[in-house]
């Protein structure tokens, strides 16, 4: 990739929307902001004077923290807005929310929305930048990038690599990132679940869809296990916790399947005993508390090329 | 206009049930179909007779829509019988079929007698449909000899299926007393389960609740063997999977009086055009793949699919400008609607008669109304359709009061350029 190559998304909505080029540069970027987050004094001028404002209309710990983390430790200022709390529970519209909040000016918005495609609603009513973090099952693109990340870091390179995603990929946005970046970078992408949870059409995305866990995690350099929700016994999706523990719980038998050196990951919050064994999520080829140090300099990063370029 | 005649000089007159295609003049008296002039042979005219140049034009009988929601009484912020009335003599339309799913719904007297009052001064013929439950809620008959002498045409619970399979057997059976057709809009809820587009690459693309052919076809199938059982005919409602194509055709070769009717954008669009969650593609039953709307075009061609009916569903910005699983179902259409069916003759793919038959022959006879036809003393609904006109469906041209279409914007070939209602110019766009 050439030099003087610059970040031109207004928006990080989708990681469909991102070059190869794009996702390199937002990776080394991250890579030198990871440092800051190491000093006694966390905190650049970088953003100085920048307002930001996260949007969140469901129920957030690590993302919402993570982005504001990264935008204070750049000296933006952030505002928090959750539904629950907002005019929303009066019956204001997303779009009604959009005009407003645009009519103070802001320079960013953070959206989470339980319903796919509101990022795309938003952008369309305000001048301001938008960051999709977790838009109903369709992406949660900076998930995606700091999973991308974290792999990178440990393993040296993406390309290649065999990645095994595990649970109801059907329904899940961080999947549907990570099937999206690990491919554009390269890398082979297996999943598998429960039946109800993986539609043959997934295909489409790029991923190996393997009936069998076992499948997937073989000879696999990361095993990827996510959170299986109960509202998924509506549908009904799955009879209990405790046959998808059995079955597609991501365990030491499993993980002895896959390569010695591979890693263990989660977007969390972890079920603990469900989808991934704690020893499993606690022991020595788990990465998930680095995806989450990691998740604050990938953010940092989006911030800085959608906003820092002046 | 105030000539009590009108002769449509030297148009292609199309009129299959009277097996008639040629260049001809139509004299139209008092407000009914006087007679076809051909040759140089010239009868004598009646003094005030208005006379109009159709050459290079197509005249057909009257085009009836058996499938439009005009939202009166109850929601006339988004539409009204004199509104979508006008939007259908724009698109052609001499005659619509209105849906019961108003507020109130129409399942008595005193709404179907409401909506013929606005339909006097209308610009189209409204024929109403009454609903297949009391309330619309599925659960008893509704008073279909009430509802038939109050003018009703046809009976549907049309925005959601009859549910319980016993109702619409009794329905079926009970609506022959009053000679009522029975319009299903086939659904399995519990697999639809308020799903947002097609089942497919689009809905895994864009994270939406997809909505699987078998909602449809399972509903087709159960539809199909309980007017079997009720020994009744029974019409099927907006077909849009190659499935229920497959059904029909089959309970046809077997003999059963089945029909059915497609919308233009099942012909036309495929599940792709929700890209970008552009809520003007949504609706109910949602665009397929492209197999499916292949299998809809063979269902046109080969006589499977008999009509051709908008499911107009006019809604306002503030239902549409929503988070996209929130967004109301439905487009408007009846002014693409003959555009639309004319990109598949411009494509050969049915001739202009099969097309008249789609848009005008067949609906009439399901409904057991007066049309289709162009026979010596029958009413005067005409319409003049110039296969050849480029134009670009601007929202300025929407005649509708709800701007909810995926076509706004696009050059087209080929439109109507009068409607005739009663011998009455309803719509007029010549040159």
């Amino acid at each position: 990739m050439t030099e003087d190559f610059s970040f031109k998304h207004k928006h990080i909505i989708s990681l469909e929307d991102l070059s190869v080029d794009d996702i390199n540069l937002i990776l080394r970027t991250s890579e030198s902001f990871k440092e800051i987050s190491t000093r006694s004094i966390k905190k650049v001028p970088t953003l100085r004077g920048r307002t930001v404002i996260n949007l969140f209309f469901e129920p957030s710990t690590r993302t919402r923290l993570s982005f504001e983390i990264a935008a204070k430790r750049m000296s933006a200022d952030t505002f928090n807005i959750s539904a629950s709390t907002s005019s929303a529970v009066k019956g204001e519209t997303l779009v009604d929310t959009a005009r407003n909040l645009e009519a103070m000016n802001p320079d960013l918005i953070i959206i989470r929305h339980s319903s796919s495609g509101t990022p795309n609603l938003l952008a369309a009513h305000v001048k301001a930048s938008v960051i999709n973090a977790g838009d109903g099952t369709h992406e949660h693109p900076s998930q995606g990038l700091l999973d991308l990340f974290t792999v990178k870091e440990m393993k040296g390179e993406i390309s290649g690599l065999k990645i095994a995603i595990i649970g109801d990929i059907a329904h899940s946005r961080v999947a549907h990132s990570d099937i999206i970046g690990f491919r554009k970078m390269g890398a082979e992408v297996a999943v598998s679940g429960p039946a109800t949870m993986l539609p043959p059409s997934l295909e489409c995305l790029g991923a190996r869809v393997c009936s069998d866990p076992r499948e997937a995690v073989s000879g696999a350099d990361v095993v990827m296990a996510l959170r299986i929700q109960k509202e998924r016994f509506q549908d009904p999706l799955l009879p209990s916790l405790r046959e998808y523990a059995s079955f597609f719980g991501i365990n030491r038998q499993l993980m002895a399947l896959a390569k010695p050196d591979a890693l263990v990951m989660h977007p969390g919050p972890i079920n603990r005993g469900v989808e991934i064994d704690p020893g499993v999520a606690d022991g020595r080829n788990s990465v998930i508390l680095d995806q989450v140090t990691n998740g604050v300099a990938v953010r940092m990063a989006l911030l800085y090329l959608l906003m820092g370029g002046d | 206009m105030g000539a009590r005649s009108l002769l449509l000089r030297n148009g292609r007159v199309i009129d299959p049930v009277n097996k008639f295609d040629s260049v001809v003049d139509l004299l139209c008296i008092d407000g009914l179909i006087a007679e076809i002039i051909s040759g140089k042979r010239r009868s004598k005219l009646p003094a005030d007779c208005l006379e109009m140049d159709m050459t290079g034009l197509w005249v057909v009988p009257g085009l009836i829509d058996m499938h439009v929601h005009l939202r009166e009484p109850g929601q006339e912020y988004k539409e009204d019988v004199a509104s979508g009335t006008r939007a259908a003599a724009a698109g052609g339309f001499t005659a619509v079929a209105c849906m019961p799913n108003t507020l109130p719904v129409n399942d008595c007297r005193a709404v179907t007698a409401q909506i013929l009052a606005a339909a006097a001064a209308a610009s189209a013929r409204v024929y109403p449909v009454g609903c297949i439950s009391r309330g619309c809620q599925g659960e008893e008959l509704a008073d279909y000899g009430e509802l038939q002498s109050a003018g009703a045409v046809a009976l549907s619970d049309d925005g959601q299926p009859v549910v319980n399979a016993q109702l619409l057997r009794r329905a079926l059976e009970y609506s022959g007393n009053f000679n009522l057709p029975i319009i299903s809009h086939a659904e399995e809820i519990a697999l639809s389960r308020s799903g947002a587009i097609n089942e497919g690459e689009m809905s895994i693309r864009l994270g939406l609740r997809g909505i699987p052919n078998a909602a449809e076809s399972v509903a087709v199938y159960r539809d199909l063997a309980l007017a079997a059982l009720a020994r009744r005919p029974i019409h099927i409602a907006h077909v849009s999977t190659g499935e229920a194509v497959s059904l029909i055709r089959r309970a046809k070769e077997l003999g059963q009086p089945v029909t059915a009717e497609t919308a233009p954008h099942y012909f036309t669009l495929t599940d792709r055009a929700v890209a970008g969650y552009n809520t003007n593609a949504k609706m109910n039953p949602p665009l397929r793949s492209e197999a499916d709307r292949q299998a809809i075009i063979d269902g046109l061609v080969d006589g499977t699919i008999d009509v051709i009916a908008t499911d107009h569903a006019p809604h306002s910005l503030q239902e549409k400008e929503l988070e996209f699983d929130q967004a109301a179902n439905g487009i408007i259409g009846l002014q693409t609607a003959v555009t639309l069916a004319l990109q598949l003759v411009h494509q050969g793919i049915i001739s202009p008669a099969r097309m008249v038959e789609l848009l005008s022959v067949n609906p009439a006879r399901i409904l057991g109304v007066e049309g289709g036809r162009l026979t010596p003393g029958v009413p005067a609904d005409v319409t003049v359709i110039d296969p050849a006109k480029s134009f670009v469906f601007t929202a300025e041209s929407v005649l509708s009061k709800s701007r909810n279409s995926p076509f706004l914007g696009m050059s087209f070939t080929g439109k109507p350029v009068l409607t005739i209602l009663q011998g009455k110019i309803t719509y007029s766009d010549l040159a």
